[in-house]
């Protein structure tokens, strides 16, 4: 992370000042950058996030990064909770915190059909084209915000605001695993089959979490992805490969 | 290796361990056993790690058929355990050899019970545990009618009976505020300790509802999802609370009003559905001093075991009476 101006410290001090740390039992703390999605908040959340990984206090037992809030998990018996507090705030403060470095992937979609059955009717509600649509959805780099709601579900920010769209009134009881997708101003890469109601735009080959693989988790929260249009045809050779366990997205350093 | 064969069993049967640490950044669920010290008494009682898998029991009756010998434990604050009729006493490991029928269940004035083969529960080892979470398919199929539970190699370990009573804690269940309670009046905290409310019928190993007077929120119920740990009791819009337990989804999007503690989350989610719950507030350094001893409790149970042949020392005789009234290990089913 570059050093900020002076004057982006000092509006950073004062935000960081405002971060909260709630007690959540005896076992973990949150701390609270904000209340909304925001992915200036969502940077800062990851920076915190990585600078406590590099220093591992003691008992700690693992961090959940989320949009807003860092969820931090440690034995209550080992952990020293006063200096940890401490140190968390000083961490938060500093304008100079590490930030991992981040892998940046490109994923392969197949856009529309029955790979993103609702792609014609998203780009409709915003008056564009399928492809118009496609263009600006491949245009933009994400950022893996959060990994939640199942095991590798990718929650991501950077959707263009023109895109954001309000989810379906009547969700879907099952998607298919692997979908790209929109929900209001976000976008995601689910992981396993389940109930939605977001927009299916496409779908990727590209399995995010596979249990019998090593890694089994593909993307870490902070991983910056850009999404590569594919032709339906290209679809079966590249699934095949993922399934056998290729990640098939491309990692640029 | 010997093996018990499951003929029979409630769908609430699962191969737990202490849970999976670590991944719920990536959206892993933590699982693991609903009642540690259930668990833990378990294990030690066939000598193995407190933490080892073992086979979780919820509501119903399970039957298995052994192959081969086995030594194996059932243990819970209210179980039951027979082998070919014999009721095994409570806190007491026994053997099992080929052939013989064995049949476990929870019991009426608990929901979980675990059963420990020596050894340890065998199973697929998915992100450093055993532990089986069914919602995201991980740690391998479902158990069923057909299934079989195998222990370790190492099958020589004797019976052994447990000197006093670890389930005997009969104090309110104590919570912390927050991490959200400022999204709620005060005097929610305060409805919430008063003894209005029971455990909910509609509870499994994610959750469980309580049933009471709903709590009003102060500032609506929608926030962004943060991260969730176990024993956070979280209030929708209905005002209805949820305790989260060992299978929540990682992160939510409700306020939590309090957390239950976490010495005291596995006796909590023993409850019966239909009890009445006390709760009480407590501190922070109260939350800490109660998982210290929780702690001690679980590492001291290794020293409080007794070979079954010493069988009727006097102190083990009041042992057994202050349990269940049983007197004899070999007592005849009732």
């Amino acid at each position: 992370m570059t050093r900020a101006t002076p004057a982006e410290a000092g509006e950073k001090a004062a935000a960081a000042s405002e971060i909260r740390l709630l007690s959540f039992g005896d076992t973990a703390l949150t701390v609270e950058f904000g209340s909304v999605i925001d992915a200036g908040l969502n940077a800062r959340v990851l920076a915190l996030d990585a600078a406590l990984a590099s220093e591992a206090p003691r008992g700690v037992l693992e961090t959940v990064p989320t949009y807003r809030s860092l969820l931090v998990i440690f034995d209550p018996l080992v952990v020293d909770l006063p200096g940890l507090k401490t140190r968390i705030r000083a961490l938060a403060a500093s304008d100079i915190a590490v930030k991992r470095s981040a892998r940046r992937w490109r994923v392969p979609v197949v856009y529309g059909g029955a790979f993103g059955m609702d792609l014609e009717a998203t780009a409709a509600v915003h008056g564009l084209s399928a492809e118009e649509l496609i263009g600006r959805h491949q245009g933009a780099t994400y950022t893996v915000a959060m990994i939640g709601f199942m095991p590798g579900f990718a929650y991501l920010s950077g959707l263009d605001p023109a895109l954001a769209t309000p989810r379906r009134p009547e969700p879907r009881q099952l998607v298919p695993a692997q979908s790209v997708s929109i929900g209001g101003a976000q976008c995601a890469i689910s992981s396993v089959e389940g109930p939605s109601g977001w927009h299916m735009l496409g779908r990727t080959p590209v399995r995010g979490f596979m249990p019998q693989r090593e890694p089994v988790f593909l993307y870490e929260p902070g991983d910056a992805i850009r999404f590569e249009r594919i032709a339906a045809d290209e679809w079966p050779a590249l699934d095949q490969r993922a399934a056998a366990g290729e990640p098939v997205a491309v990692s640029e350093p | 290796m010997g093996a018990l064969l499951i003929t029979a069993c409630g769908p609430a049967i699962s191969i737990q361990d202490r849970g999976r640490l670590g991944f719920q950044r990536f959206g892993v669920s933590p699982a693991g056993a609903i009642d540690p010290l259930s668990l833990a008494v378990a294990n030690v009682l066939v000598g193995n790690p407190a933490d080892s898998a073992a086979v979780e029991l919820g509501v119903g009756v399970t039957r298995f058929v052994a192959e081969g010998s086995l030594l194996i434990a059932l243990a819970g604050p209210d179980c039951q355990l027979e082998v070919e009729g014999r009721r095994i006493p409570q806190l007491s490991s026994v053997e099992v050899r080929d052939g013989e029928t064995v049949i476990a269940r929870a019991g009426a004035r608990a929901v979980y019970a675990y059963l420990a083969v020596r050894g340890g529960v065998a199973g697929p080892r998915e992100m450093g545990s055993r532990s089986q979470h069914r919602r995201s398919a991980i740690g391998g199929p479902a158990l069923g009618p057909g299934s079989a539970v195998r222990g370790g190699d190492d099958t020589d370990g004797t019976p052994k009976r447990l000197i006093g009573n670890p389930f005997d804690d009969p104090g309110p269940i104590r919570i912390l505020a927050g991490p959200q309670d400022d999204y709620f009046d005060p005097s929610m905290i305060a409805r919430l300790c008063r003894g209005d409310y029971r455990i909910g019928a509609l509870r499994d190993r994610m959750g469980l509802q309580l049933d009471g007077p709903p709590l009003q929120h102060r500032h609506g119920y929608n926030i962004v999802s943060d991260g969730i740990v176990e024993g956070a009791i979280q209030v929708p819009g209905n005002g209805r609370p949820i305790v989260l337990l060992r299978d929540r989804q990682t992160t939510g999007g409700y306020p939590k009003i309090a957390t239950i503690i976490s010495a005291d989350i596995g006796r909590f989610a023993q409850l019966p559905s239909g009890t009445a719950v006390r709760l009480r507030l407590v501190t922070l350094d109260e939350a800490i001093e109660a998982a210290r001893a929780m702690k001690s409790l679980i590492d001291g149970l290794d020293g409080k075991l007794a070979p079954l042949e010493a069988g009727l020392s006097s102190e083990l005789l009041l042992s057994l009476n202050l349990i269940d009234g049983v007197t004899s290990a070999e007592a005849p089913a009732s």
